[in-house]
């Protein structure tokens, strides 16, 4: 499958990756090959198939509506590159 | 006398009859990782005061006698470092999870620190599960012990790597697509991936949720059985966990296959399989033969299928379970940044390794506008096609006989520059994933190079007292080989 | 000049009531520290999965049912991805395949017409955190407390055509979901979103015009401003013969204007697939059953019954039903008080106008129905006149005082001494003779001035009714 400048970079931009020319470059080959190979499911006929996304047949796995938790910030805020009055810091996001 | 040798039932009978105290097991477990870990690198992480401090509580347990019924207090184990552990550092084995210590346990620790288990540090693996040779590690590959010029196999490399040089008792791997299997064949150790929702996802890192399972590692049936009975059960936080009526996996150790079917996938003996793991597989349906098991060749369709699909849903799946490593509220994050899309791509760009880099992007594309139903419907149809075939079989007979993988352990470096080629090595294990069945690999003989061979029995769905009697009967056909270390 | 027709479809998200998070067991409660009400789940740390809390499929179902939607029999949750920092796994658990209602309608009534809203779906979701810009650090801090709170997203048709008929629209669906008590709809609070998508088009074009969505609508006020402003833009635009761009807004309400949101860095693509973590939801015929038996009387049924029952006039009951909290309030002080338009009276005079002076809205309200009822009780025993009883009201609205207790302590009790009375009253016709003249001379609204005066002299606490008999008494024997 031939891969395209744009669609490396759409790729990349929906993955939030910065990819070097260099990486881009070998996205293309890799990805090509790749997709290429995905593209071998075709042969399989699939007519009247419905898409299975679980193995096993499970619904209604429920949970009560019962609060089960209390505060537990400084435990969730401990891995934080960065952190300002209780909260998760980021640079910010509006002009 | 030297501890380490032992399989963890025999030290934790020499634990409860007070001959051997739980210290001295864990002490000389530290010391072998001391000496070892040089030559093999399966650790990330070794936890040596929580482990000894652990080792004087559970004593003090089973003095209380409060741990009579479970087999493996006390014995010194360790876990992949994908699955969390509260406070202890768990990284995936990649740079973007950086220090990353957990908030809570993953709902597997949790059982095991119940049942009394001393865990003594994290292991090895491809960066978050992805890729078979346990080479795509931010901390460096894990070697074989059996040949340190090759590969553990992976993603659970440090896993198995660490039972078969005597560095654990006992691990806990993830099976994704053959994670816990390969490197199981490839160290010459046993591993069970067990069937999806045996063993709860809580607190396993995702790669791929529809596939992922948490299983053992152990140098012998009968200790990964007793590791498979503690983890295992139903759990509420686990939407995808599943009610069995019962988890007593140890009632199949077993050594009787007589009238036992057991079918060999045409496909599974063909093209592209090293001619000497073909043999140690028919090796071991001989002995099954021998000993009164039903053992023939058998049809199972769409499987060449099942590489391509299973690459489509683990990829679209990782890509998008790993988007939330973005540097905002743990891990790794850029120091190279002005605004917020900085800080997201060269966080992402600079924490993935080339693999998962790899994976996601193809992961956004098969989920992208335009191509969602040739790719990702596709595979999803495909799946329904291979479970529809494992059915069918299942309806015939009781267990499904094949290698592991098509060779034994590869040198390093082989396949790293070639991802294709990579992935086309779980051309046994990942129909398994798909279908969510159980399956155990078991060591069947050394290859020429000195390398061992694994053989794998697949069960019908929560069929594992099947393969667990199957491999049981096939182990007690000869001794366990260790490797020279 | 061409005559244009406004185009209007509305996207309405609304926070569930449920105790607890969509997917954890964290409390919903509004407010509290950032980042108090949270645990691993709904901050997306490694490793953690989702378990559906069955409240939240329940009230979905009910919300769908009340506005006769077809329930989905088998649906299930998928995964919207997209990265910003209020989104901490960097996608939204929702559903876009198999939404749990679909093919519903909104009956509204505006300026007599009578007209069905189509009601395309509605799904379950999650919502998301909150972010606060820091200007001292000139940073963003978040805050995952509303993160994982419940949400239905109702997509309507675009079938109306004017504000008032998306105000009705609005109206109806806050009544109705505040009567099941699904949600307390409170759009300060944001448990009520609407965004609006709008396109105009010439009167009798086949086709639709590109549409805007607008977003950040807080107040029913703002929603009618905003339509007004992006319709009269949209013609504008087509009159200047410029295209109209499909694009989201951001309505600013202080500068009575939108303006394009800065087009997000890459395109929306948001690869939808099905959530892998969740199982599907099979909806029994016994549970939708079960779900439509337990759907308390809506605000129709109420507002005849009223009429009916209470015997009150069709435009009271209209107004009093309006929000289930005056319902209630209604309800619970007839029953202490048997006086039904007297309650009404209050409830739709008096609390209306304090509300709207208060700027608050109807679930604000703090004051008890037994307090109302013995404000009413005075009254009826002659305790106070009607001008002091208003002045306690407004004590009692924001207080909750008991005005039995509030009356004595102020010495606000009407005086109906006869003789004290009629002594004022002769002091204040002598002292005004000008006025009894004019009284004399047939100008009867000098007996207003000379009621007003006595009231004056009795610090307002008089009898009325005595005031006027007395004093006519007087004026009449002059």
């Amino acid at each position: 499958m031939q891969i395209t400048d744009e669609t490396i970079k759409y790729v990349s931009a929906l993955a939030k990756l910065q990819l070097t020319k260099e990486e881009e470059e070998r996205a293309k080959v890799d990805l090509g090959n790749i997709l290429g190979y995905m593209d071998t499911m075709n042969e399989l006929d699939t007519t009247g198939i419905e898409p299975m996304s679980h193995a096993f047949q499970v619904s209604n796995v429920f949970r009560e509506d019962v609060v089960t938790n209390g505060d537990d910030r400084e435990n969730l805020l401990a891995n934080a590159p960065a952190k300002k009055d209780g909260c998760f810091v980021v640079p910010k996001t509006v002009e | 006398m030297d501890l380490t040798t032992l399989t963890a039932l025999e030290l934790s009978t020499l634990i409860k009859s007070g001959q051997v105290t739980v210290m001295e097991a864990t002490k000389q477990t530290l010391e072998k990782i001391k000496e070892r870990e040089q030559s093999y690198n399966c650790f990330v992480t070794v936890v040596e005061e929580e482990a000894l401090s652990q080792a004087e509580e559970v004593q003090k347990r089973i003095d209380a006698g409060e741990l009579a019924d479970s087999p493996l207090a006390g014995v010194p184990m360790a876990i992949k470092d994908n699955i969390c552990t509260k406070g202890i550092k768990t990284s995936c084995s990649s740079k973007i999870l950086g220090d990353f210590k957990p908030p809570y346990s993953a709902e597997v620790v949790e059982r095991l620190e119940k049942a009394g288990a001393v865990i003594i540090g994290k292991l090895n693996m491809d960066e978050f599960a992805m890729g078979s040779t346990t080479e795509t590690s931010f901390y460096g590959a894990t070697l074989n012990p059996w040949n340190v010029e090759h590969v553990p196999g992976g993603s659970s490399g440090g896993a198995a790597a660490a039972v078969a040089a005597e560095e654990a008792y006992y691990t806990l791997g993830s099976d994704t697509g053959g994670s816990i299997r390969q490197p199981s064949s490839f160290c010459g150790v046993t591993g069970i991936k067990p069937t999806y929702g045996t063993v709860s996802r809580y607190g396993l890192i995702a790669y791929a949720s529809s596939l992922d399972q948490i299983g053992p590692i152990a140098r012998n049936v009968s200790d990964c059985v007793a590791a498979l009975e503690v983890i295992s059960g139903y759990d509420a936080k686990d939407s995808t966990s599943v009610k069995n009526e019962e988890y007593r996996y140890t009632e199949a150790l077993v050594d009787d296959v007589k009238g036992m079917r057991v079918g060999i996938p045409k496909g599974y003996l063909g093209e592209g399989l090293d001619e000497e793991v073909k043999q140690g597989i028919l090796k071991v349906a001989e002995e099954l033969r021998k000993k009164g098991a039903i053992v023939e060749e058998c049809e199972l369709e769409g499987i060449d299928h099942a590489i391509p699909a299973y690459y489509v849903i683990a990829s679209a799946e990782a890509s998008s379970n790993l988007s939330r490593y973005d540097g905002v509220k743990y891990g790794y994050r850029t120091e190279n940044f002005e605004g917020l899309q900085d800080v997201y791509k060269n966080t992402r760009d600079e924490g993935f390794g080339n693999e998962v880099k790899r994976r996601m992007m193809i992961g956004a594309f098969v989920l992208s506008s335009g191509y969602y139903d040739a790719y990702y419907n596709k595979a999803l149809r495909v799946k329904a096609v291979i479970k529809h075939a494992f059915d069918k079989v299942f309806e015939k007979y009781d267990v499904i006989l094949g290698p592991t993988a098509p060779t034994t352990a590869l040198k390093i470096g082989e396949n790293l520059d070639d991802p294709l080629k990579m992935y086309l090595g779980d051309i046994y294990t990942v129909s398994v994933n798909l279908a969510g069945l159980p399956a155990i690999s078991i060591p069947c003989g050394v290859d020429s190079k000195g390398l061992p061979i694994g053989a794998q029995f697949i069960g019908r769905a929560f069929g594992e007292k099947d393969i667990i009697r199957a491999a049981y009967s096939y182990e007690q056909t000869h001794e366990y080989v260790r490797p020279t270390l | 000049m061409k005559t244009y027709e406004t185009v209007i479809g509305l996207e309405v998200h609304v926070e569930l009531a449920t105790k607890t998070k969509i997917f954890c067991g964290c409390s919903t409660e509004f407010g509290g520290k950032p980042n108090t009400h949270c645990c691993p789940v709904c901050t997306g740390m490694p490793g953690v999965l989702p378990v559906l809390n069955k409240k939240v499929v329940e009230y979905a179902m009910a919300a769908g049912l009340a506005l006769n939607c077809d329930i989905t029999r088998k649906c299930k949750f998928d995964r919207k991805n997209y990265f910003y920092p209020d989104l901490p796994k960097a996608y939204q658990t929702s559903q876009l395949y198999l939404p749990i209602c679909r093919n519903g309608h909104v009956d509204i009534e505006v300026n007599g017409v009578k007209k069905a809203i189509g009601i395309h779906e509605i799904h379950m979701e999650e919502d998301a955190g909150k972010l606060v810009h820091d200007d001292w650090d000139d940073c963003t801090l978040i805050d995952y407390n509303r993160c994982g709170v419940p949400l239905i997203e109702i997509v309507s048709e675009p079938d109306m055509r004017s504000a008032d008929e998306v105000i009705a629209y609005l109206t109806k669906l806050r009544t109705t979901l505040q009567y099941l008590g699904v949600s307390d709809c409170k759009m300060q609070e944001g448990s009520l979103r609407a965004d609006v998508n709008l396109s105009v088009r010439e009167v009798g074009a086949p086709e639709f015009g590109t549409r805007t969505e607008m977003k950040n609508l807080n107040s029913f006020k703002s929603i009618a401003r905003a339509i007004e402003g992006e319709r009269k833009r949209q013609i504008e635009q087509i009159e200047y013969g410029k295209s109209i761009i499909q694009e989201t807004r951001r309505w600013d309400d202080n500068k009575d204007s939108s303006f394009a949101m800065r087009s997000k860095e890459d395109a929306q693509d948001y690869r939808y697939f099905p959530e892998p973590d969740l199982v599907p939801i099979e909806i029994s015929e016994e549970w939708i059953k079960e779900i439509k038996s337990k759907e308390p009387e809506l605000r129709e049924a109420k507002m005849l019954r009223y009429e009916t029952e209470y015997d009150i006039p069709e435009y009271d009951a209209s107004i009093i039903t309006e929000t289930k909290a005056i319902a209630d309030l209604f309800e619970a002080t007839v029953a202490i008080i048997k006086k039904p338009k007297e309650v009404s009276n209050w409830l739709m005079v008096e609390t209306m106008r304090l509300l709207k002076e208060h700027e608050m809205d109807a679930e604000d309200i703090k004051f008890s129905p037994e307090n109302l009822a013995k404000l009413i009780g005075l009254m009826d025993a002659d305790a106070i006149n009607r001008t002091v009883a208003k002045k306690v009201f407004e004590v009692i609205f924001s207080e909750d005082i008991d005005p039995e207790q509030y009356v004595e302590e102020k010495g606000l009790r009407m005086v109906n001494d006869e003789d004290a009375l009629r002594k004022t009253i002769e002091e204040i016709v002598s002292q005004n003779s000008q006025s009894v003249e004019d009284y004399k001379a047939g100008k009867k609204k000098a007996m207003g001035f000379l009621v007003g005066q006595t009231m004056k002299a009795m610090q307002g606490k008089a009898n009325p009714g005595m005031i006027n008999q007395i004093l006519t008494g007087i004026l009449e024997s002059l």
